[in-house]
């Protein structure tokens, strides 16, 4: 499959060390799709975004235009913009905060006036010090650039914005997580239903959530219209999408690429994207999407960055980032880690999340450790389908969010691809890669 | 910004060498009034308490219960209830930490990248273990999840500035360097957040914006009755693009 070469849709200003100032940002079109949209009725420009069958970039891929339909009968009171990237391996928004705010304030202001949302909280992770910096330098300068706050660009629409940091909760990417600690509270999703704050969010408002990368879209979107987003990918993925490459690769990076015409193997091997694995080992396994995602084999190297195509193959493709891991990688350390990470990141609220999480984590530690015993691999397993009744995919779900059901992925597909590993672990006491 | 308290494992004394005399409140009148600015910000006093926890910890370098007992006034709920909240987020400090603190991620992808092993250098090299902070107040070593800047593994943050890719090498250099404070331009001691202050904001009171919203949402309204119309009349879906209206 060819690597195609589509419009750079968000990281167009990326090759300029300046990109994050507002001087660089006007003189690359910025704020003409603002102008452009404030000249349209709000409906035009959602329907618009509707048209571009934008899928969310946060993580769960629902279509943007679709989660604003759900608002459009009654007026939406606030816009929340998702900024909380923490999904392990997962460093887009990063970039995208840091180096391009702008382009993400410029988005988040089309998006406020198709909702016709006259305050917006930007939720930017707390450890993303030089982020947080950057957006409040933009703020200030769009503010002063006419783009933000009365009567913008003379249109009558007024609209605040407002930089909220966070303090370090990975589960505050949950939106309703993220609305109650928008609240001042601590980190807890909200039961559901309701499945979306559209009706009951922020204060007990109707409130959008809508992800960085999202929003990061929308300039392009209402520059050069929704079909020529469409016209970009496949089926229901459209557009471009940032792809987050870590691990063992030569080139570890963010890849803005076309949805569905690239596969993993490109990604991860061609010599402009991955440039393969380094020591010219081979490939173990690989992540498809944040460590939430059931793991890939080699055998599954050829298909497609696809919502849909992933999902067919048994995993997701998440928040788009991918971690490949080479033959020396000991699969028992690698999904120990990320089992520790959910332990550590559980809020608490559920059982099955709290406790399984908790056990799962020392069970790995000791068969990393050279502790384990040979019933150990079904005790894994059964408390994995205390957690998620079945072990299928996508997970059955016991708790209120989907942290729970996301921590057997890991531990599961190591098991079922990695069997004979963990039994050396247990009969010879010890880590054989150690 | 106010001197820095000692780091020591039980409760210290607040702002050692502050003024004997009672005051009433713990933190300085500047952020108090930087305190008033943020809560302004929101519809409802409780969302500035974060925020307010990071302009304490400015302040202090972490968060002092003198501190919490303030923000708790200022956003009208009980210190015990700001303490309760501080304590869910890994970046608020209820206890003293150092001048530095330095993370260092082991998750899956830095430990792809060798991750443990500079973590095991680290705590030797400090001679503390992770979570740990060293006799002099200068480090507190943390192991830290994701920092989500995975290209560059191992990631090490230090006050929340990401430092790039270490090496064991790397990274004693880079302690000796905040140690002697040669980094101090680009990184600021442990509690400053955001150096960039809010210069604007929307200078109407709250029920004129309140007017305009119901101004718009009827505008709104109209507009969906009118397509609504329009669309029964014809018969088909009116999917207009460009400014004239209508929408699906």
């Amino acid at each position: 499959m060819a690597i195609t070469d589509p419009p750079k849709i968000v990281t167009s200003r990326l090759g300029h060390d300046d990109s994050h100032t507002l001087q660089r940002y006007l003189a690359t079109s910025g704020y003409e799709a603002l102008r452009t949209a404030l000249s349209m009725t709000p409906e035009a420009v959602a329907h618009e975004v509707d048209a571009a069958s934008l899928l969310g970039r946060g993580g769960a891929g629902f279509p943007a235009g679709r989660k604003w339909a759900m608002l459009r009968k009654s007026p939406v009171t606030y816009l929340v913009v998702n900024g909380d990237e923490s999904e392990p391996a997962t460093f887009k928004d990063h970039l995208l905060i840091e180096r391009d705010p702008h382009q993400l304030l410029e988005g988040v202001l089309i998006a406020a006036y198709a909702l016709q949302v006259t305050q917006v909280f930007i939720f930017i992770r707390g450890e993303f010090a030089l982020g947080l910096e950057r957006v409040q330098a933009a703020l200030n300068d769009a503010y002063a650039h006419g783009a933000v706050g009365r009567d913008i660009f003379g249109s009558g629409f007024s609209v605040d914005v407002v930089v909220h940091p966070g303090a370090g909760a990975y589960i505050c990417g949950e939106e309703t997580a993220l609305l109650e600690s928008l609240e001042g509270k601590r980190g807890f999703p909200r039961i559901k239903p309701p499945f979306f704050p559209a009706a009951i969010g922020l204060y007990g408002e109707p409130t959008v959530v809508n992800n960085v990368e999202t929003m990061s879209n929308l300039p392009w979107i209402v520059r050069n219209g929704g079909a020529a987003f469409a016209a970009l990918g496949e089926g229901r993925s459209t557009g471009t999408r940032l792809f987050a490459l870590a691990g063992h690769v030569n080139n570890p990076g963010v890849f803005e690429l076309e949805m569905v015409k690239t596969t993993f193997n490109d990604l991860i091997h061609a010599p402009v994207l991955g440039g393969g694995i380094p020591h010219g080992r081979a490939l173990k396994a690989f992540i498809p999407g944040g460590v939430s995602a059931p793991w890939f084999g080699p055998d599954q190297i050829d298909l497609p960055l696809g919502q849909d195509e992933v999902a067919a193959a048994g995993s997701m493709l998440g928040s788009g980032s991918i971690v490949v891991m080479d033959d020396h990688t000991c699969a028992v350390r690698a999904s120990w880690r990320i089992t520790k990470f959910f332990a550590r990141e559980s809020c608490g609220q559920c059982t099955p999340c709290r406790e399984g999480s908790g056990w799962l984590e020392k069970i790995m530690e000791r068969i990393e450790t050279g502790q384990g015993r040979e019933e150990d691999l079904d005790l894994l397993l059964d408390a994995c389908d205390n957690i998620a009744p079945g072990l299928t995919w996508p997970p059955q779900q016991t708790t209120i969010c989907v942290l729970g059901p996301s921590i057997p992925s890991s531990i599961s597909s190591a098991i079922q691809m990695f069997r004979d590993e963990f039994l050396v672990h247990i009969k010879e006491g010890g880590c054989p890669y150690a | 910004m106010s001197e820095r308290t000692t780091p020591t494992p039980v409760a210290a004394p607040r702002r050692a060498g502050a003024p004997q005399t009672p005051r009433p409140s713990h933190l300085s009148p500047d952020t108090l009034a930087r305190a008033r600015q943020v809560i302004g910000l929101y519809p409802e006093p409780r969302s500035a308490l974060i925020p307010l926890c990071h302009l304490a910890q400015e302040e202090d370098g972490w968060l002092t219960p003198g501190a919490m007992t303030d923000i708790a006034g200022l956003v009208g709920v009980t210190p015990t209830e700001v303490l309760g909240t501080a304590s869910f987020y890994d970046m608020l400090h209820t206890e003293p930490v150092g001048t530095h603190v330095v993370a260092v991620c082991t998750n899956i992808a830095c430990l792809l990248g060798g991750a443990i092993e500079l973590l095991e250098h680290a705590e030797e090299s400090l001679g503390v273990n992770a979570g740990g902070t060293t006799a002099d107040g200068a480090i507190t070593l943390e192991e830290a999840e994701c920092l989500a800047d995975c290209d560059r593994a191992p990631c090490v943050q230090v006050n929340h500035r990401f430092v790039g890719a270490q090496t064991p090498e790397s990274f004693d250099q880079l302690v000796a360097e905040l140690r002697s404070g040669a980094r101090s331009a680009d990184i600021p001691d442990h509690g400053t957040l955001i150096r960039v202050r809010r210069t604007n904001g929307l200078e109407a009171d709250r029920a004129q914006v309140a007017a305009e919203r119901a101004a718009m949402a009827g505008a709104q309204a109209q507009r969906s009755a009118a397509a609504e119309a329009a669309k029964s009349a014809s018969g088909t879906v009116a999917a207009t693009s460009g400014d004239t209206g209508g929408g699906s």
